[in-house]
């Protein structure tokens, strides 16, 4: 029943995928057995650059921030002991930003900031996706990894925006007469196992030499930021909310790790930590937000946030910036002059999976 | 006060002695939970990433246990309920067990869930007032709350009951029965929220349709009972408590009409499902043929409905039924085939396809199953100190003997006039 243009393979994980410099993803198609070998391996790896990482740090605090493994200790137990970032008061927020600044900028040896802007009144963030013109080049993918400090490397990696390759599939004029059965039962007709275009079955670890290829339709998606998000409901600490200006954000440092949201989210945005990210510091962006691209640590859930670090600050998500063909736009729903606001008015918009009633903020339109 | 102190000394003496069989026993339990605490220590070392979980399939082995021991639990209430409200004498008469087997599975099925979270250390954000708790949004929320309260009705009823036993007291009706009564319906709360747990999510279409709470508890109420059997038969024939056949033959009854209702719950969903055979069947039609090639959990489906059947058959035939060797196979059958079918025939395909389509196979990794097995090994642990403790008290091998001064007194005095007598 394997129905063509629905390519499948076998144990291909995000924790398997190997990365290549051109952005694409390649399918580490590893037998079980070698995947634990290596997991094993990797773990010594691991416990090595473990210890030297601690050993670096004991030099790179002492020579950077004067500061002793006691106040480290000190950093670590406020943290675990810090409450849900949406019910502190401002000032402990400050103070929790300012924890973290330490922190991050010892780890990756450099000044890294944790921004905290609020949300802005009369603000709603709202996106809106050409999928005429996405021609598959996943640069968006790539942008998005080097904004958003997720895990890159082999053994885990994290992409928020995957894009979907979606075969136009064939209805054809031979086929026509070519069901089943003749005589008595039910008549299938000859086009009926070649899907013309598959919505939502596509195939997101294609390796083109070149895009976009022949007939092939592409759709990019990541958290659409529904308005009315099942992952929200069902989180049984609320550490993942919606926000007044839009986006659906999590409190890494309150996420218990559950999982429930990843079982609730209709359009599979949410990826989780299987073991502490891998983030080169060399590549880490400094320029953070504590319910953004702040660095997560292990057992947590990540997500889009619409770059929250960005778009608070009135930039583009890089996402945005990225798209070599202008497929992306994004703005304020609540200004009617936005240009979100005008594809919405103006062009043939729809939503993914409208009948889950999550009503994603997130749009996909055509000319 | 004293006494208490007395009951908790005479328990934990009388529970720690043991033949070489139980030490035996013990020993291998604690073998197994090594296993359980190198693999925690890796899972909080390391996080979840020598698991076979991924981004795709994020809940396995664990969640699947942890769904499967709530029906275990629950089934505590096919004792409980036909001895309180049927006044089944031979059930009556050991009862507590059921509540001693609530208690390990209960136990058993937290472990499996801070096993299966990514931030255990983090579970104090689930407490109300230090943390926020999510009710009445999340499932998981309520799941913890009927867990948690059938957990302390348990222990408070079992071991209220032990006690009186225990120093010879009547039993105290107007606390007791009210208890008992709470937590028979409570005992159908805990199956049905975890149901609600995967079912009310529209993400995952194979689990969601509103039979899933009905299927889950007539499972749980042949797994469990059958268990249960299987434990009857180990105490009858390893100590001196005896189990009337009446008791066995009642289990074994509700053991039959339940899982004959599982397995017409099962065909029920297996037609719905695939009769249309729109892309929301894929999960289901993967698990029973296979799909793309994908083809690793069509044994274990089969496998499971082909024990389920042949125990449902066995049971249903009264001749084998009453025949004990028989009867004890099926149990075996019926447990493991429902610990297949809620396992890897329910929570794994329901991530498979992902939500956009994608099929990714879930293979459990070595240390996931260690950790597994370690879970069951402080189950049955706690299980088997539970039971030796409760069937001590019921035999009246651990009894409250007064020690004030009178009383030793007159004890020495009846030690030293035994001679006479003779
Ligand atoms: S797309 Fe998924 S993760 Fe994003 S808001 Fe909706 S349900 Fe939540
Ligand atoms: S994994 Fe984290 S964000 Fe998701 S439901 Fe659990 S606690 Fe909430």
């Amino acid at each position: 029943m394997a129905a063509p243009g629905q390519v499948r393979r076998k144990h291909v994980t995000n924790k398997e995928k190997i990365c290549n410099p051109e952005g694409g993803c390649t399918c580490a198609g590893q037998a079980p057995g070698a995947a634990a070998a290596e997991n094993i391996s990797s773990r010594r790896n691991f416990l090595k650059s473990t210890s030297m990482l601690s050993l670096n740090s004991l030099l790179g605090t002492a020579a950077l921030m004067t500061m002793s493994d006691d106040a480290q200790a000190n950093t670590a137990w406020a943290e675990w002991f810090q409450g849900n970032y949406r019910l502190m008061s401002d000032e402990e927020k400050a103070r929790a930003r300012a924890r973290l600044e330490r922190r991050y900028t010892r780890e990756y040896g450099k000044a890294v900031t944790v921004d905290g802007t609020p949300p802005q009144e009369g603000v709603l963030m709202g996106y809106a996706l050409n999928i005429k013109k996405c021609i598959g080049c996943r640069r968006c993918a790539k942008a998005c990894v080097e904004e958003n400090n997720t895990s890159r490397g082999k053994d885990q990696e994290i992409e928020w925006i995957r894009v979907l390759k979606m075969e136009k599939g064939e209805f054809s004029q031979e086929k026509m007469n070519q069901g089943y059965p003749e005589g008595l039962g039910i008549q299938v007709g000859g086009n009926a196992y070649s899907p013309a275009g598959v919505v939502m079955e596509g195939e997101h670890y294609y390796q083109p030499k070149a895009v976009p290829e022949k007939d092939s339709v592409y759709m990019p998606i990541a958290c659409m930021q529904c308005e009315k998000p099942p992952c929200v409901k069902v989180c049984p600490v609320r550490t993942t909310y919606r926000e007044a200006d839009g986006p659906v954000v999590i409190d890494y440092n309150w996420c218990i790790g559950c999982r429930m949201c990843m079982s609730a989210c209709p359009y599979w945005a949410r990826r989780f930590n299987w073991s502490d990210p891998n983030l080169p510091k060399e590549a880490m962006n400094p320029v953070t937000h504590y319910l953004g691209n702040r660095p997560r640590m292990k057992g947590v859930v990540e997500k889009c946030t619409f770059c929250i670090q960005r778009t608070r600050k009135g930039r583009y998500p890089a996402c945005v910036e990225a798209c070599p063909v202008g497929a992306r736009k994004f703005g304020n729903l609540l200004d009617p002059n936005s240009e979100v606001s005008r594809i919405i008015a103006r062009k043939h918009v729809f939503r993914l999976k409208v009948e889950q009633n999550t009503f994603p903020k997130f749009f996909y339109f055509m000319d | 006060m004293d006494k208490l102190k007395k009951f908790a000394v005479d328990y934990v003496t009388y529970v720690v002695k043991g033949s070489p069989v139980f030490y035996a026993w013990i020993a291998f339990l604690c073998l197994l939970i090594l296993g359980l605490l190198y693999g925690t220590f890796l899972h909080a070392t390391d996080g979840l990433r020598y698991t076979g979980l991924t981004d795709q399939v994020h809940d396995g082995l664990y969640l699947a246990n942890f769904v499967f021991l709530v029906g275990v639990a629950a089934a505590a209430v096919t004792i409980v309920f036909p001895a309180y409200v049927y006044h089944h004498q031979a059930l009556h008469k050991v009862a507590v067990l059921g509540e001693m087997l609530a208690i390990a599975a209960v136990v058993m099925c937290m472990l499996f869930i801070v096993s299966h979270m990514g931030r255990p250390d983090r579970l104090w954000h689930m407490l109300p007032i230090i943390g926020i708790y999510n009710i009445p949004h999340s499932m998981l929320a309520w799941d913890t709350l009927v867990l948690l309260g059938y957990l302390i009705l348990n222990f408070v009823g079992g071991f209220y009951y032990l006690y009186k036993k225990y120093t010879g007291e009547p039993l105290n009706n107007k606390f007791y029965l009210p208890l008992i009564y709470v937590s028979i319906v409570w005992a159908l709360s805990i199956h049905t929220v975890t149901a609600f747990l995967l079912n009310t999510l529209p993400a995952r279409p194979m689990w969601h349709h509103s039979m899933m709470p009905i299927r889950f508890i007539s499972t749980a109420f042949s797994a469990g009972p059958a268990l249960i059997i299987l434990i009857f038969l180990i105490v009858r024939t390893r100590t001196r408590l005896w189990i009337d056949n009446a008791a066995i033959d009642l289990l074994a009854t509700i053991v039959t009409y339940c899982l004959g209702l599982a397995l017409f719950l099962t065909l029920s969903e297996v037609v719905t499902s695939l009769y249309a055979n729109t892309e929301h069947a894929h999960g289901l039609y993967y698990l029973m043929f296979g799909k793309h090639g994908f083809t690793d959990l069509v044994p274990w489906f089969w496998g499971s409905v082909a024990a389920n059947i042949v125990a449902f058959v066995i049971l249903l035939t009264p001749h084998w039924r009453k025949n004990y060797r028989l009867l004890a196979l099926a149990c075996v059958l019926a447990f493991s085939g429902i610990w297949v079918e809620k396992g890897m025939g329910l929570l794994v395909p329901g991530f498979i396809p992902t939500p956009i389509g994608e099929f990714t196979q879930y293979f459990p990794t070595t240390l996931e199953i260690l950790v597994t097995l370690g879970n069951w090994a402080v189950g049955f642990f706690i299980l088997t100190v539970l039971l030796k403790g409760a069937i001590g008290i019921l035999l009246g091998d651990i009894r409250y003997v007064a020690t004030t001064p009178e009383m030793a007194t007159s004890a020495s005095a009846g030690v030293v006039t035994a001679p006479e007598s003779v």
